[in-house]
């Protein structure tokens, strides 16, 4: 009862696991990059990285759930603290998930279209680079979560003008597509848009905890 | 000694009531919030609220005699009963009550029975600890709650850790709660048995407990008693009620109501504050119920009143006014029953009987100092040893016990993986057969492609040499006759027999296993017949079964009708329906 040894573990962990989704959203970022310049070996390299850390968030993910619940450590909020933990760990399974359907369905995009892919990868990073401090800081000054979140707002709705515009530009102006091919890009669209939608529900869930924690 | 028992038996009781009820408002928070267990809670609570009833205890039971000195046992006993059982009935009913009103109703109840006169300037001492009270407890908790907030603002302490911190604070403020819950409520437990108290002083060594003491420590036991058997469910119901609140505020919540107690039943404070020239505080046992309500509000008002359950608040005063009330009465009659009905003298100022006969026979007895330093030494070093050895086997115990859980996880792990193994081998095993029997038809299409090429060439040839004869011809009938025959050759070969026979025998292959199972059933059917019947159940229609069997479409519709009643059918009877569930 006197010793933190479980609980400074339990942080470690925690800790551990939003750098490993910290770091997949970069890599997912450079992963897109890398098929779009077609440097086929690199985005290879960023497709096994991304695996190896998303399993790895499991792995921790896991083992925090297991310390929270076997130590009985913070009754009261283990559950939201599990709830925010499902949804980060969401974030990193999307962009893997996006990240292999490039790899097997290999979409075609228009060398146009390139600076606006780049753009909505850098954009949704943003807005989950920007809701894991919040999440951080939710474990030690969760007054502070307010100040950080709203960050994630302006970089979700940046991102649902971006996606419009890739959408409005290879249905209106790209005459040349096939029809197949704008849905593709469609689809891709909103596979990379999910990231920022997933940040939005950390941040929804975020603030709801911080009014919960405030005393 | 057993009629002194026997009379402060109805103490018991009360003291079992009042742990049943009161140590709710110091661990309820922490028990309902499952941040303790009842069973550490129930032990803290037991080994402290004894500890201040012992060493602590004096003063409010004291002051509860000069309101009114009950000098006889059997009047003691009625009073502290009616008590108790008010209190018990409202804590059935998992109403939050005041053991300390539900006393001063009965010693009011007796004064006015008795025809004694209430000292009204120590009732208003009391009544105003009532307001005193709770007013302090809400300043206490409001002043904590402020610097409690303003700490873990500025000190950022990560979650978990402050998880850790708080249990600690909430197992130590809950220790100091039951300390000063034991202090301050042990008088109204045992208050009215002090003037019959043995006169006897036990030493024991580090310390040493008097005839006043001994009897609180059995009221302190009485209250742990009642702790253990009938608190858990006041706990969660004032936990999940009317204390469901933040960790932080429940620490800050106890802490008030500990405080506010030890200091109405502190003698030193009390000597502190008259030393510094200010008034000191009366030593009386206050409610704790009351002092929890005054420290939630102080912290409700703080937050802006958002935590509080009025309807529970409402609740609980009104039980506040009921029950001195409601005790009085029912001091007063029961009084009228012991003194009538049972003969018993309730006040010394009557002729002494059994009670007061009683007393004197316990003190000359008692009247000698018993030395326990020995036996207490030996006790507790065989209750050291004890412990020793039953931890070491329930570590041993332990050990073997996550042995044979560690055991069975590996044999568990070790069946899953050889499950998945022969899963594998067998999936594995069906590819190879099913390759096996795809590369043997691969074979035999080899060579029939092979033998058709050979037979194709050689039939080409055949004709190649016809025409050069019938080239050669001189007379134009002969020619005529050899082309003929030539056409004649060309017809029969294109009937295709070969193709066709190959393509039965693909046909049979794959329709093993329903041929073996035809034969079996039907042994008497010919072979065009079992031909017939395979081709119907590939779904084939009239005009492509004929034309494999060369035959007409109108001899497979008769082929069919005799096929039909071999197999013993009716006219109403499917056919194709019959030969797929064959």
């Amino acid at each position: 009862m006197l010793t933190f040894k479980h609980a400074t573990k339990t942080i470690e962990l925690i800790e551990h696991f939003m750098t490993q989704i910290d770091e997949g959203v970069l890599v997912f970022q450079e992963g897109v990059k890398n098929y779009l310049a077609e440097n086929s070996q690199s985005f290879s390299d960023n497709l096994r990285t991304l695996s190896n850390l998303e399993t790895e968030a499991d792995i921790a993910k896991r083992k925090i759930e297991n310390l929270l619940y076997t130590r009985s450590l913070m009754p009261q909020l283990r559950g939201d603290i599990m709830r925010l933990l499902e949804d980060l760990d969401n974030i990193i399974d999307l962009a893997k998930t996006s990240l292999y359907q490039f790899d097997v369905e290999v979409p075609y995009i228009p060398a146009e279209l390139h600076p606006e892919f780049i753009k909505l990868t850098e954009v949704n990073v943003a807005a989950v680079e920007t809701v894991i401090p919040a999440a951080r800081a939710y474990f030690r000054d969760p007054e502070s979560i307010k100040e950080k979140i709203h960050r994630v707002y302006f970089y979700e709705k940046e991102v649902d003008k971006i996606a419009m515009t890739i959408k409005r530009k290879a249905f209106q102006e790209m005459t040349n597509l096939k029809l197949s091919e704008k849905f593709h890009l469609r689809y891709f669209t909103l596979h990379i848009e999910t990231l920022s939608d997933a940040a939005e529900k950390v941040a929804d869930l975020l603030s709801i905890m911080a009014i919960k924690r405030t005393m | 000694m057993l009629l002194f028992l026997i009379f402060i038996s109805s103490g018991l009781f009360l003291g079992w009531s009042l742990g049943g009820n009161d140590t709710a408002n110091i661990f309820g928070s922490a028990v309902g919030s499952k941040m303790l267990s009842f069973k550490k809670a129930a032990i803290i609570a037991s080994i402290f609220v004894i500890i201040g009833a012992v060493f602590q205890g004096r003063g409010g039971a004291e002051t509860l005699n000069a309101l009114g000195n009950v000098d006889a046992l059997a009047g003691g006993f009625t009073v502290t009963l009616c008590a108790a059982i008010v209190v018990f009935t409202m804590t059935k009913r998992s109403l939050p009550v005041s053991t300390s009103q539900a006393v001063v109703g009965a010693i009011i109840g007796w004064t006015f029975f008795t025809g004694h006169t209430t000292d009204t300037r120590v009732l208003g001492k009391i009544v105003s600890t009532w307001v005193t009270g709770p007013l302090l407890g809400m300043a206490f908790s409001a002043g904590l709650f402020v610097l409690t907030r303003i700490f873990l603002r500025k000190a950022k302490i990560h979650v978990i850790k402050l998880d850790h911190y708080i249990r600690v604070s909430l197992i130590l403020a809950g220790a100091f709660g039951a300390y000063s819950l034991g202090a301050n409520n042990i008088g109204n437990v045992m208050g009215v048995f002090v003037s019959a108290a043995p006169d006897v002083v036990l030493n024991f060594g580090l310390f040493s407990l008097d005839g006043v003491q001994l009897l609180f420590l059995a009221g302190g036991l009485a209250i742990a008693v009642g702790v253990f058997t009938y608190s858990e469910k006041v706990m969660n119901t004032v936990g999940n009620g009317i204390l469901s609140l933040s960790p932080e505020a429940a620490i800050v919540v106890v802490l008030s109501h500990g405080l506010v107690l030890f200091l109405f039943s502190s003698a030193s404070f009390s000597e502190f504050l008259k030393s510094v020239g200010l008034p000191p505080l009366p030593l009386v046992p206050v409610s704790s119920t009351q002092v929890i309500i005054g420290s939630v509000l102080g912290i409700g008002l703080i937050k802006g009143a958002r935590e509080i359950k009025l309807k529970t608040i409402f609740g609980i005063v009104a039980g506040w006014v009921a029950t001195p009330v409601i005790s009085g009465i029912v001091t007063f009659f029961m009084l009228f029953f012991v003194k009538n009905v049972f003969d018993l003298q309730v006040t010394a100022s009557e002729p002494v009987k059994q009670a007061v006969e009683a007393a004197p026979d316990i003190a000359p007895d008692l009247l000698r100092q018993v030395n326990l330093i020995m036996p207490g030494i030996l006790f507790l070093a065989a209750l050291i040893i004890f412990t020793l050895v039953f931890l070491v086997f329930k570590q041993q115990k332990l050990r073997l016990k996550a042995e044979n859980e560690l055991l069975t996880q590996q044999n568990q792990l070790f069946a899953a993986q050889k499950t998945i193994n022969e899963f594998e081998i067998n999936a594995i095993q069906r590819e190879k057969t099913m390759l096996e029997t795809k590369l043997e038809l691969k074979r035999k299409e080899f060579a029939n492609a092979a033998l058709n090429l050979t037979d194709q060439r050689t039939y080409l040839d055949k004709i190649l040499n016809e025409l050069e004869l019938a080239k050669g011809e001189d007379s134009s009938d002969k020619i005529r006759k050899k082309i003929q025959d030539i056409q004649n050759h060309l017809r029969q070969r294109m009937t295709f027999s070969g193709v066709k026979e190959n393509f039965y025998t693909q046909v049979e292959k794959v329709h093993k296993d329903f041929l073996l199972k035809l034969e079996n059933r039907f042994p008497q059917l010919t072979e065009n017949e079992k031909k017939l019947t395979t081709l119907t159940r590939m779904n084939l229609s009239t005009k492509e079964i004929a034309t494999l069997m060369n035959i007409s479409a109108k001899s497979v519709e008769v082929a069919r009708y005799r096929l039909k009643k071999t197999f013993g059918l009716s006219r109403a009877d499917n056919l194709i329906q019959f030969i797929h569930n064959i």
